[in-house]
């Protein structure tokens, strides 16, 4: 199929230009994920895309699927309500670091720890862009934003440890530099049974960019192509400060997915239910 | 129920509800344990399963309400149950529920006193909350038993309005209600009335939240072939953001205007002797079951009184309340609060009448005595 087609295809044309910003890399990984769809031939009448608040969430609005645009943090208990609700549907959950890492945090963790058939990508631009810019749990210490002009005294969250340690089954990390492995590793988490979770750091050059001397994507994106580090398990690297790994982090096949775990225990309860009478 | 051929068992409250739900064809059950409300959980963990249903203990109460948002949208009957300072914590997703017209039951078993309170203690401090407590203008009906019974048949009728209207139902019982153990009448399958939502084939240029007739939208459930969008914005009757100033009216007034729409299904009141009543009782759920004992001794002792008691507390029967108030002079108001039902009285009846209130925040009940002795106060 064309290039031209699959986007076609997987957008709602009718509802087009964007809301982002010049420069802005949701663009990128909107194609990312519909390449990704259009690879597996997902089917859209089966396909379900929930997400939170912020300009990454606002992706829903184009993807011609089932969509269902949440409140700030709350995409995945409303996905998780989804899957149990009808497990045949492909559930995708898109969203923003203030989503995932802030507000929404707690439901991260838990539904990692469930390991339910949930697909997320999590879109990391290390800042709340929709609000202009201000500091968030994923901004780098020391660097700058609107609410910490003198410098990001926090940490950031290392996410894809937190949710391997959680308990998510498909762990990995890209940026929208690497284009051909952000859709390789998106066809991946999408076939994984169990909670897979894709980080994709993607620039914001109208705030985070400007608070911090990259006023333009390609200055953001050679940002993202210099601290990259290509993980490989059988040579793990000292990573040296900014650095970061993209790719395959954690697979685990061996754990039960959450939604045929509950399938099999109604069928025990049907059962003991019928031994009884 | 004479003929009927359904069976009558010792039931608790909370049970009844339960129970209430799966005859609705509730199938989905998400929420966090809390005092008084727990029983209901674990009704659902044992029986759900079994009829092919879920259940769900999520992280939260704020997942809890978003998870059973998500199995609505996806056409399963969804139900969570809380108290008061989970309540609060649902808030956030109650307004959601309004704005995507997701049918969704919420039960609030009220304890006493704010934040963490009196938590074995009963109450009725969330009567304003269960209107007013998410922001913005949007619909919901709250529906108060009084009995076990009632937490049975108000519980499928919870959700018959949700399904009908399309909007979050709030059953609202005081922790009594919910821990009483009192006999049951469980009807045979088809003798209640269960409505389910309308699911339309097709839908004309994929305006999903174009209103019918009677003011209703009815967007398809997920995964059906109409790929529809949701969201908790402002939207056109196609389901997307507007900010245009005449469809955003329009939206937050044809969003509200089921209640208004559907009055004679929301006006649901029992009284006894109001007719030519001079003084009247006003009251909600368990507190209302002192009332009528209290105006039908007032009776056989020559006072004109009568007693009123909204089972759907909101929208408040102000209409019926007003024509009532066309002999009465006063409303003795008894609730478990500080007056939260007395001031939406005085506003039905209007500013010329006596409104007086009953009020005990201790966390136990008002007895038949100590009401009796109030009342009595407000007589001399």
């Amino acid at each position: 199929m064309p290039a031209e087609s699959f986007i076609k295809k997987y957008l709602r044309q009718r509802v087009l230009p964007t809301i982002w910003c010049g420069g802005c890399g949701l663009g990128t990984v909107m194609r990312v994920i519909v390449k990704a769809f259009d690879d597996l031939k997902i089917d859209q009448d089966k396909l379900v895309v929930v997400s939170g608040i912020g300009c990454s969430s606002r992706m829903v609005g184009y993807i011609d699927a089932n969509t269902v645009h949440t409140t700030h943090g709350r995409a995945l208990p409303v996905a998780t309500g989804i899957k149990l609700g009808r497990p045949e549907l492909e559930v995708v959950v898109i969203m923003g670091d203030g989503d995932g890492a802030a507000i929404g945090g707690n439901h991260l963790i838990h539904a990692s720890r469930r390991n339910i058939d949930l697909n997320v990508f999590l879109l990391n631009n290390g800042n709340y862009g929709m609000t202009s810019g201000q500091v968030s749990p994923m901004t780098p210490h020391a660097h700058y934003a609107s609410t910490c002009p003198f410098g990001n005294l926090e940490h950031a969250f290392h996410l894809c440890d937190m949710v391997k340690s959680a308990g998510a089954t498909y762990v990995a990390r890209t940026t929208t530099f690497h284009y051909m492995q952000g859709v390789r590793l998106a066809r991946e988490a999408l076939k994984h049974k169990g909670f897979a979770f894709l980080e994709i750091y993607f620039q914001c050059p109208t705030y985070y960019g400007r608070f911090n001397k990259m006023t333009d994507a390609p200055t953001m994106l050679r940002w993202f192509k210099e601290n990259a580090v290509r993980y490989n398990p059988e040579k793990p690297r000292e990573l040296k400060k900014g650095q970061f790994y993209i790719g395959k982090l954690w697979e685990d096949n061996t754990k039960d997915e959450y939604t045929d775990l509950y399938c099999k225990l109604c069928n025990r309860a049907a059962e003991m239910v019928r031994v009884a009478k | 129920m004479g003929g009927a051929k359904g069976r009558t068992v010792l039931l608790q409250g909370n049970e009844a509800c339960a129970m209430g739900a799966i005859y609705a064809g509730c199938r989905f059950f998400g929420g966090y344990p809390i005092t008084p409300s727990t029983e209901i959980a674990e009704h659902f963990a044992r029986k759900l399963p079994t009829v092919g249903g879920v259940f769900i203990q999520m992280e939260d109460e704020i997942a809890s309400i978003s998870a059973i948002i998500g199995a609505s949208l996806a056409g399963v009957k969804s139900m969570t149950a809380t108290s008061g300072p989970g309540f609060s914590l649902m808030q956030e997703n109650l307004g959601l529920a309004a704005v995507l017209e997701a049918p969704v039951v919420i039960v609030n078993i009220m304890r006493s006193g704010a934040s963490t309170g009196h938590p074995t203690g009963t109450g009725q401090a969330d009567l304003m909350q269960s209107r007013w407590g998410t922001h913005g203008d949007h619909p919901v009906v709250v529906l108060a038993p009084a009995t076990a019974q009632e937490m049975f048949d108000l519980t499928v009728k919870a959700f018959n309005i949700s399904e009908k209207l399309r909007l979050p139902v709030v059953l609202l019982p005081e922790a009594v209600v919910g821990h009483i153990r009192e006999a049951v009448y469980i009807p045979t399958e088809g003798e209640m009335e269960v409505l389910d939502r309308k699911r339309p084939d097709s839908y004309e240029n994929l305006l999903f939240f174009r209103r019918d007739e009677n003011g209703v939208a009815h967007p398809p459930d997920l995964g059906t072939g109409h790929r529809p969008h949701y969201t908790g914005l402002t939207h056109d009757e196609d389901g997307f953001f507007t900010a245009e100033p005449g469809k955003v009216n329009a939206f937050t007034v044809g969003l509200n205007s089921k209640l208004e729409l559907h009055s004679d299904l929301l006006t649901d009141y029992r009284e006894d002797a109001v007719e030519d009543a001079e003084i009247v009782m006003v009251s909600f759920g368990v507190t209302a079951r002192v009332c009528s004992h209290i105006t039908r001794s007032l009776r056989k002792k020559g006072v004109k009184a009568g007693s009123f008691r909204p089972r759907i507390v909101w929208p408040f029967p102000e209409k019926r309340l007003k024509q009532i108030a066309q002999n009465a002079h006063t409303f003795i108001v008894p609730e478990l609060n500080l007056g939260q039902m007395r001031s939406t009285v005085q506003c039905a009846v209007g500013q010329d009448k006596r409104v007086v209130g009953i009020n005990r925040v201790d966390g136990t009940m008002l007895t038949l005595e100590r009401t009796l002795e109030e009342v009595k106060k407000v007589l001399n």
